[in-house]
């Protein structure tokens, strides 16, 4: 997905979601939401990852497709990565390999 | 529309393999070597590789050498290992299949065996060439679906789209059978609202809350290390893509692997094994779920993967559906469908109905990559599951 195309680069899959997932490599600064808006996002993120829709207090839930898939491990600005980094799931840990867990800022 | 090869027990194949089944590990090379020159006849490897006795593993031999699209089947044993090659002969013979049963240690060893099975086999094969398809209706299909390799556009993409495709199907009578308990996790609800009965509901929450056990135990969730790379962060996010296969139909059953289900519509499979922790990880990898899809009887399985899965199945071919379109360009070749095409402006329906027609296609003998590319794996290991309950499968 061209970033100097008309076409969206966050999708936003729920109303009620606080996350946007990158639908293409999306760089830093503005990019344009599914639906109509804008996000300032902090630091380029790739195909599939999900940044921040709004500030999010740590311990929060993360909602997406409308519902909770996990909890913020830290205070997140809107516009950042949301990863493994700074949310957990509410069930069992994530396991990655840290050489390719990144996809993103690493913010 | 599509045809199929009729079987005694009533049931139609999509294909006409010869099984090559070794019944322990040790028997397995010999096993590969029999197939070797009839691969591309039609020919494939599948087996066992415990040399302990396990119920689990005896049903789900006797429901694969008896699948439909398996039209003879050569076991091959070494000989004093425990699985019980008396009892599957004697069901495969019952399913009007031919069968034969080649022991190494009475064979007289390794490249015996070998000759006498080839032998066997081209035998076969050269019958079953002369089979022909009859008319098969789309309620006598058995369809599973499966995403493997997944990560943040799976969800957005391939998953929903094979869930369009699966309410068709079922719209039009096929029977449809989604799996994997510990990739539902977060999904109880959502799932058991759509339970045929109130009673299945409990049923279909039961075996999530079971999966969630059971992975906590273990210590891993049902996760890789890829998820995580392509931006899945938590195994709820990840259950919440998946859970998008099963579509919107309702739910009409909870089965077990080998469990066939009763009539066409949509059942979830329970993967996980009851009772306490036993013999590791419920699947180790995607293709011991084919397998177990397989054994109830699936003719074909959908396959979404989005990093990049390029495997296919022994006995039931595999639909290979890419979510992801960087990975499409990089392995078109291993790839039936492009879905990620989604996420620059194609819809979810045009993806669900190409699925659709592929899945018709396939069933009448169309070859997939993976089928092309010579994919055949398969995978069996240890697990025990208690039957279903009878709150499983509403009449």
């Amino acid at each position: 997905m061209s970033d100097t195309s008309e076409a969206p680069q966050l999708l936003r899959l729920a109303a009620s979601d606080n996350v946007l997932v990158a639908l293409g490599a999306v760089p830093a600064g503005l990019a344009r939401i599914t639906g109509g808006g804008t996000l300032t996002v902090g630091r380029p993120v790739t195909l599939g990852h999900k940044v921040a829709a709004r500030d999010i207090a740590a311990g929060e839930k993360i909602v997406k497709y409308g519902v909770p898939i996990g909890s913020a491990t830290a205070a997140i600005a809107s516009g950042c990565h949301v990863h493994t980094h700074n949310m957990k799931s509410d069930y069992t840990p994530t396991y990655v390999l840290d050489e390719t867990s990144k996809g993103g800022a690493g913010d | 529309m599509i045809e199929g090869f009729p079987r005694q027990d009533g049931r139609k194949g999509i294909r006409n393999h010869v099984a090559v089944a070794y019944l322990v590990e040790c028997a397995r090379h010999v096993a590969s070597e029999i197939v070797l020159p009839y691969r591309e006849a039609g020919a494939q490897v599948i087996g066992f590789p415990g040399c302990f006795p396990n119920d689990y593993a005896q049903k789900m031999m006797e429901r694969l050498c008896t699948h439909p699209n398996v039209g003879a089947v050569l076991l091959v044993s070494l000989g004093c290992e425990s699985f019980n090659r008396f009892q599957l002969a004697e069901a495969i013979a019952k399913s009007g299949r031919p069968v034969e049963t080649i022991v190494i240690q009475k064979t007289g060893g390794t490249r015996a065996s070998v000759a006498e099975g080839r032998a066997w086999v081209a035998a076969r094969i050269e019958e079953l060439a002369r089979a022909k398809r009859v008319p098969m209706a789309l309620s006598e299909l058995v369809v599973g679906t499966v995403c493997g390799g997944s990560d943040g556009t799976s969800g957005i993409t391939g998953n929903p789209a094979v869930g369009l495709a699966f309410d068709r199907l079922v719209g039009e009578g096929a029977t449809c059978i989604f799996e994997e308990t510990g990739e539902l996790i977060g999904c109880e609800e959502v799932m058991a609202a759509r339970a045929a009965t109130p009673e299945l509901g409990r049923e279909l929450t039961r075996s999530v809350e079971k999966a969630a056990r059971y992975y906590a135990t273990l210590g891993y969730g049902s996760f890789a290390a890829g998820n995580a790379e392509g931006g899945l962060s938590t195994i709820e996010e990840k259950s919440m893509g998946a859970y998008a296969k099963s579509g919107s139909a309702r739910i009409d059953g909870l089965i077990k692997p080998g469990d066939l289900p009763p009539k066409g519509g949509l059942y979830l499979m329970d993967v996980v094994p009851d009772g306490e922790v036993r013999f590791g990880f419920p699947n180790i990898s995607d293709n011991a779920e084919i397998a177990e899809m397989m054994a109830s009887g699936a003719h074909l399985t959908l396959f979404v993967t989005a990093r990049g899965s390029v495997v296919g199945s022994a006995i039931a071919p595999v639909i290979k559906i890419c979510a992801n379109p960087e990975t499409f360009a990089r392995l078109s070749e291993d790839m039936d469908v492009n879905a990620g095409r989604i996420l620059s402006g194609t819809s979810l329906v045009e993806v669900g109905d190409e699925i659709f027609d592929l899945t018709l296609a396939v069933a009448g003998g169309r070859q997939t990559a993976s089928e092309q590319l010579g994919h055949a794996e398969f995978i069996l290991t240890y697990k025990s599951f208690e039957p279903i309950g009878p709150a499983c499968l509403p009449s």
